[in-house]
């Protein structure tokens, strides 16, 4: 799991985890790119992560990938992404692109869902949370 | 002696509190006015594990935190 300040470089990051993985005998690689699109006026986005609880999350990820004899891998960017860079980048190398395929669905899906990370827009240089596209983590509401 | 921690947008300070189980936190935390609107949407980590009891026992030291609706990518 790669963590970076500002927007990613995702050839740079794509290219290394190709070569890393070049002799592994994969035969399917699919990366995965979130990009920030323009709308509601917004200049960028804004991201906190909570790092200790990411990786234990990432950490169940890679069990469950070993499991079926693949691999994932993911980068997040902290602070801000301006519009049009990319804040997020995964893939999954798989001996077949069968469970490769499953595998980027059911990670970037629960990534949504349970990743500690938390998204602001940007507007005239202010953060505002979004609430109304944030998804509350398994097991919310335990304290109310 | 216990701390929680607020994660993300929640924006408040740490607190320090005696609790023996989750349950004491939850009583604390909802006499303070400024999370009626984050606890129901909050998941709960105890020393950065996910947690579901709310009869799990605290010890001293622990480290309490609180996790708002989330949004990666």
């Amino acid at each position: 799991m790669e963590l970076y300040d500002g927007p990613l470089d995702t050839k740079e990051i794509f290219g290394r985890w190709l070569d890393e993985q070049a002799e592994s005998n994969y035969g399917a690689y699919i990366p995965f790119v979130g990009t920030i699109r323009a709308e509601d006026d917004i200049e960028a986005l804004s991201f906190d992560i909570y790092e200790p609880v990411l990786q234990k999350w990432f950490d169940g990820w890679q069990a469950k990938a070993a499991a079926l004899g693949a691999v994932v891998k993911m980068a997040h960017s902290i602070g801000d992404v301006p519009v049009h860079t990319s804040s997020y980048v995964s893939a999954v190398f798989s001996p077949r692109r069968r469970v490769a395929l499953e595998l980027i669905d059911e990670f970037v899906e629960d990534f949504k869902a349970n990743a500690p990370i938390w998204k602001y827009d940007v507007r005239d240089g202010k953060r505002i949370y979004a609430a109304d596209r944030s998804t509350a983590m398994n097991g919310a509401g335990l304290l109310a | 002696m216990i701390k929680v921690e607020f994660l993300g947008p929640i924006g408040k300070a740490p607190l320090e509190m005696e609790a023996e189980t989750l349950a004491d936190v939850s009583a604390k935390l909802k006499e303070d006015s400024t999370l009626t609107a984050w606890l129901d949407k909050c998941a709960v980590a105890l020393n950065d594990t996910m947690v579901n009891d709310l009869s799990t026992v605290l010890k001293d030291g622990d480290r309490v935190s609180i996790l708002p609706p989330v949004c990666g990518g």
